[in-house]
Formats: structure tokens, sequence, C-alpha cells
């Protein structure tokens, strides 16, 4: 999809203006720990996947996505899944009344939270593909713009890159946002940046994207 | 011009207001929570982990052990997140595939996520916000080199800049280059030296003071 999260190459969006290390916190009000939390937690119920969680952040009008911060982005895509996958209903998200009446809890307590924390999800998969692509191939990436789900950034789209490493089988986003597992060949492809935005520059820069095979053609 | 500039700054005090915010996150909480969908405990572990546990002291001693230990170098530019959870137990959530880039005098490494936020959350904690704004996930696989300088770090001409934009689950560690006059240093003292934006790869390493 193209929307406003795909940021890379805009212009006009001003200075970094960081903080200084030092003086950063984790959080800087309550209510974003609650959401980083509570996101987490509700994740942890197995209803959703993490491009599932991505995308619902994403479907928001730009302007919208950028004037949100951080993690009122986080919220609203977290309401959007609850109401979705129907485990809250509008009415009660308004009113903040549940209308199941002793509902047994099916959250996980501290310990099982911090078992899944602590195993990760790996996204690589045991079985393998053949390889379309070697290290070394100059490949394109195709200039598709699906209204999905997808990691491939509109800024190399159409765009020249060599193959520098190759991954193995890792879960396909595109597919996984819709709820459907597939696993397709990751690489990460180098593109030198005078090729992404203009040959003037003379720039001694390469960026690498992890693309996955089906963005791929060889040339 | 000056205006939209400002924007960015506005959005982060904006950020730091909205007290609607604060009861819409609290209704939502009860509700969760009444419909035994989350654990208010399990919420507090989850904050105390990332605000107390998990962070970047984890990357500074992964980095200071590659300073010292060739071997463990080499090692953890072929499979980081295997012997990092071997050698010091740094595992899980958003560290499953870690892929360590080392800097060199001739290559700097930087790293980003223009899709959203992904971040090495094993060895590094979670992102901090400049890492998750618009300016820099837009700017720094365009004009690296001046972004690098809204950092303090400038990166001469000659030197290639390496930028990772993390658009799969592999997550990148920068090994920033170990500073002159350090030779005698223990691996405790070299973690000192670096940062969280040195693992990132918007600043060097510290240098030891004279």
């Amino acid at each position: 999809m193209n929307g406003a999260h795909d940021l890379g190459g805009q212009q006009s969006l001003g200075p970094i203006n960081p903080e200084s290390e030092s003086s950063e916190s984790v959080f800087y009000h309550n209510w974003e720990k609650k959401v980083f939390a509570i996101t987490l937690a509700c994740g942890f119920l197995g209803k959703w996947n993490i491009d599932e969680a991505r995308h619902s952040r994403e479907r928001q009008h730009p302007v919208i996505y950028l004037s949100n911060s951080y993690y009122e982005n986080w919220l609203a895509g977290l309401e959007k899944l609850l109401l979705e996958k129907k485990l809250i209903s509008q009415s009660e998200l308004t009113t903040g009344k549940s209308l199941d009446i002793n509902k047994k809890s099916i959250a996980p307590n501290p310990h099982k939270a911090m078992t899944i924390i602590s195993a990760g999800s790996p996204s690589n998969s045991e079985e393998s593909k053949p390889y379309k692509f070697n290290i070394g191939d100059i490949v394109r990436v195709r200039n598709n713009h699906p209204a999905g789900h997808t990691r491939a950034p509109q800024y190399v789209r159409g765009c020249l890159g060599s193959i520098i490493r190759k991954h193995g089988v890792h879960t396909f986003p595109d597919d996984n946002a819709k709820g459907i597992k597939s696993g397709e060949n990751l690489y990460t492809v180098r593109f030198d940046s005078n090729t992404l935005w203009g040959q003037d520059k003379h720039e001694l820069t390469n960026i690498h994207i992890d693309l996955w095979e089906p963005y791929l053609s060889i040339e | 011009m000056a205006e939209l500039e400002n924007m960015h700054d506005n959005e982060i005090k904006k950020s730091h207001l909205p007290s609607d915010l604060d009861l819409r996150v609290k209704t939502l909480e009860t509700l969760l929570t009444e419909k035994g969908l989350i654990d208010p405990e399990t919420l507090d572990a989850l904050v105390d982990t990332y605000e107390n546990k998990i962070g970047p002291r984890n990357g500074a001693k992964v980095v200071a052990r590659a300073w010292v230990d060739e071997t463990f170098k080499l090692l953890i530019k072929e499979n980081c997140s295997k012997v990092i959870k071997e050698e010091f137990g740094f595992k899980g959530r958003q560290g499953e595939h870690i892929i360590a880039v080392e800097n060199t005098p001739k290559i700097h490494n930087v790293v980003v996520c223009t899709l959203c936020s992904c971040y090495p959350w094993t060895v590094l904690g979670l992102p901090p916000t400049w890492y998750k704004s618009a300016p820099y996930r837009a700017r720094i696989v365009q004009e690296p080199r001046s972004v690098l300088a809204e950092f303090g770090t400038i990166i001469p001409k000659e030197k290639e800049i390496r930028v990772w934009d993390s658009t799969s689950e592999l997550r990148y560690l920068v090994i920033p280059q170990r500073p002159l006059g350090t030779d005698d240093w223990t691996e405790d003292k070299l973690a000192s030296l670096v940062s969280r934006n040195a693992m990132i790869g918007v600043s060097l390493a510290e240098e030891p003071p004279l």
C-alpha cells in the first residue's frame, strides 16, 4: 500500500532534532507505557500476526498517520484489530463497559508473557526452496503497487540492485498480513545510492534492503 | 519552509500534552481487563522489562566482546542471534535474526526502518523517538551524510556509507570502530564507550578521556 508509512526518500520533513541520548526516556507518558504493553499483551492472544499489526497502523489517512505521535498510531492500529477480530464491539469501545458477563480470562499471566517474549517468534522456515537468484546477480525490483501490505518500499521499485546475501525462506509479509501463512526466499539487495536518487550526486553510499523473491526479477 | 520545519517539533510537543489519550487508553485497559483479554500484572511486567531490564547495555557488552575477541567477532558476523544467546543469554522478541555489521576505516554503517520502526530489541531495547520519526525514516536513505551531521557525526566523502533498511524480520546491529588508546582496557571498561547511538550508526564510539 502506498501509504504515509512508506517514508524512504520523502522530502521537506525538516530536521531530526534528536534528544541527547542521556536525557531520553523509554516512555514519556503513562498512556504510552499502557499502549505498548496492551498491544504486546493482546498480540499474545494469537488472533493476529506482526504483519497484520503493521498493516493496521498503515491503514490510516496519511494526514492522520503523519500527525499522530508514534504510540497514537499503535493505539489506532490496536483498536482497529480488536474490532475487526471481534474481540470487542464498537459500543464496548465507546463506553468502556464489557457486554460479556463472567467471561473467563484467556490473558497470559506475567510468567507466560515473559516466556513468550523470551522465546521470540522466528520468521524463518525449516522448509527450503531453490533460490532463483544468487549472490552477485543484478536484479530489478518489480514495479508493483499492491493495495495491501507489502515490504518493498516505493523508493526501490523499478530499480536495479545486486544480491549480497541469501537468508533462506522467511514468512512472506504480503500474504501474512491477510492471515495467509506462506514462505519465500529472502535476500539482502544492495543499491547504489546514485541509481536511486540521481547519478549526479556521486555519493559513496550503498543502501541495503531485505527483499523477498516475489519482489524481484532477473535483469 | 520554516513553518514546515517546525511541524516535527510541534508534533513532539503535541505528544506531550494529551490528557484525552490518558482517558481513552484507561477506558480500553478497563474494558480489556473486564473481558479477560489482558492481565494488568502482565502489563506492568512488560513495561518493567523494557524500561529496566532489556536495553542498550546488552548491545554494548556484545560490542566490547567483539573488540577484544576476534573469533567472537567473526562468529557474530556469521550468526549473531545464536552466538549472543549462548554467550550472554540475549534472546527473544525482535532479536530472532540479528545481523552484525562492522565499521572499518573505509566503511560506516547506519540502520533505519523506513516502513515502521524495526529495531533489535534484545540488544538495544526499544527505539528512541527520533529513530521512529518521519524525518529520520525519510532522509537517512537519501542523504545519510547530512543526517549524520545533525547528530554531530561527520563522515568524510571518501568513506563509504552503508545504510541498512530493516524491511524484513532481520535486525541490524552496528559494531562501531574501537577507539584508539584503549589497548589495555578491560571488556567492561570498553563497554562504557559504546553508546546506543553508536550501535545504530548515527554516532561513533566515545573517545577515552585524556
